[in-house]
């Protein structure tokens, strides 16, 4: 509760005292660039693998010759947009990003580049730590589209391999019954799992005290805290949006 | 010139300092000596506003600094540069752009001026050819020099330096030592210098203040610490063989 209280009081205190708007676009390019690039490439391996497995799991299960194979391709769709493409990549983002984040600011802090920061008049948490909060909400619900779309590519590839379902059945059932709304959900998913690793990791990153062996505590903290913030926070959001 | 009074700090209920006062003067170079875990770096930290006091007053040049209103703080602040321990250059940016950061911060320089500025100041510390690579290139002197460079680019009135030589053999410690102490005259700035090292205080100690377990003990120069008849002082500043063989020889002589 206290750590909570804490948590909050560090994200107000990135308001005050801000540098140049240019300086933060500056700093926000960094780091959408290192965001993106640190995290697409695993991004599309497990979210293509992701696809391919519901695919043929789906499959696995209809035993019952009286449902049709286009609906392999819609169970796909569902479960990829409503709930593997935003949250799954946001495990892979926590262990990704996160870690990273997390580490970078307390290399910072226990080699005084934050004190550093402070000294020359720096808010040193707006200065670092609210480019990467931004970064990575804009960045995220790109990345969680190309997931989207890789999943169902993983899961059509998968499901006409091996003779599944035809790939106009697969194409049949991705359109089938489609409600624009789950994309929307998705989306905002997206961008609150986005904020709360970026600034959960941040937190723990920025508050690292002792040596590299602190830093390495703290970046592992900083994943594990995130996990669990997504999944509670996917719980609610589905609460609140799906219901 | 910075005054400071009846500085109190405490940790978690754990005092570290008890109501410390005292004065570094204007031009000259002012150690912070005493043993390690005795809040040298608390009460640094301190008079810089990176830890807040529980009490005391912090006056640079007679404005009050610890009950300033923010924008008197950044006025302070702006003329303020400090050296950490080992470095804190900034790792993701050049030699050049670390010094040229704080020039940054603020308009009004054009990109003439700023890189004239920065080459000028890393050539006063002896690095003229550094510009262009990055932290992890460069030595543990070579990064000591580029943090004065970085801390004096700015045109400050104070100079804050934690522990100087950590991390350095003798020879470049007294390098270091002897460049800070330089540009303190050059540029009749205020420093302040955080050491547990005898080798430094015998070299620049132009104005020593010596805390032991969070109070201030002695206050003096170099060519007094020899002298003084305050017990803990004469522990720490006569704790290696050498030093105390030399005491005694003096101590029989008289
Ligand atoms: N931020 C902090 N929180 C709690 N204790 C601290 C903090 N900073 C310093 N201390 C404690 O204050 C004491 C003095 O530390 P310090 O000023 O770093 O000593 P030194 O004289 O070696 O520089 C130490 O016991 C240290 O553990
Ligand atoms: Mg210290």
């Amino acid at each position: 509760m206290k750590s909570l209280g804490r948590y909050v009081i560090f994200l107000g205190s990135m308001f005050n005292n801000m540098e140049s708007f240019r300086t933060y676009i500056r700093l926000f390019i960094d780091e959408s660039i290192s965001v993106g690039v640190n995290s697409v490439f695993i991004v599309a391996i497990v979210s293509t693998f992701i696809g391919a497995v519901t695919a043929v799991q789906t499959a696995y299960n209809i035993v019952s010759p009286l449902i049709e194979d286009y609906i392999i391709g819609n169970i796909v769709r569902d479960m990829t947009i409503l709930e593997l493409a935003p949250t799954i990549t946001a495990i892979v983002f926590a262990g990704k990003v996160g870690s990273k984040i997390a580490s970078q600011l307390g290399t910072m802090r226990i080699t005084d580049q934050i004190d550093a920061l402070e000294v020359m008049g720096v808010n040193s948490v707006s200065y670092l730590v609210l480019p990467k909060i931004f970064a990575s909400m804009i960045m995220y619900p790109l990345l969680v589209i190309l997931a989207a779309f890789l999943s169902l590519y993983g899961g059509f590839m998968a499901a006409t391999l091996s003779g599944l379902s035809s790939a106009q059945d697969y194409i049949y059932g991705i359109r089938f019954g489609f409600n624009e709304f789950t994309v929307t959900f998705m989306l905002i998913k997206s961008v609150v799992f986005a904020f709360l690793v970026a600034s959960i990791s941040a937190y723990k990153g920025f508050y690292t005290e002792g040596g590299a062996l602190e830093v390495g505590e703290s970046s592992t903290r900083a994943v594990t805290s995130s996990c669990i913030a997504i999944l509670l926070a996917d719980y609610l959001l589905a609460e609140l949006l799906l219901n | 010139m910075i005054e400071f009074r009846n500085i109190k700090k405490s940790f978690d209920g754990k005092e570290i300092l008890l109501g410390v006062s005292g004065e570094f003067k204007t031009g000259k170079t002012n150690l912070i000596i005493g043993s390690s875990g005795t809040g040298k770096s608390v009460l640094l930290k301190i008079i810089v506003g990176l830890i807040e006091p529980d009490q005391g007053d912090i006056l640079y040049h007679g404005r009050n600094f610890s009950k300033g209103d923010k924008d008197l703080r950044t006025e302070i602040r702006q003329d303020i540069g400090m050296l950490f321990q080992g470095g804190a250059l900034f790792d993701s940016m050049t030699v050049e752009q670390n010094v040229m950061f704080p020039l940054n911060l603020k308009s009004g320089l054009s990109p003439k001026e700023k890189i004239d500025r920065v080459n000028w100041c890393l050539e006063r510390v002896g690095l003229e050819n550094a510009n262009k690579k990055m932290p992890s290139e460069i030595s543990g002197g070579m990064k000591k020099r580029v943090g004065i460079a970085r801390a004096i680019v700015d045109d400050v009135k104070y100079l804050f330096v934690d522990e100087p030589n950590s991390g350095l053999d003798p020879q470049t410690s007294i390098v270091i030592d002897d460049l800070i102490a330089e540009i303190t005259k050059e540029l009749n700035i205020t420093t302040v210098v955080v050491t547990h090292d005898m080798n430094s205080v015998m070299g620049i100690g132009d104005h020593i203040i010596y805390l032991y377990k969070g109070r201030k003990l002695w206050e003096g120069s170099k060519d007094q610490i020899l002298s003084t008849d305050v017990p803990e002082l004469n522990e720490f500043v006569f704790a290696n063989k050498l030093a105390k063989s030399y005491k005694k020889s003096e101590d029989s002589a008289a």
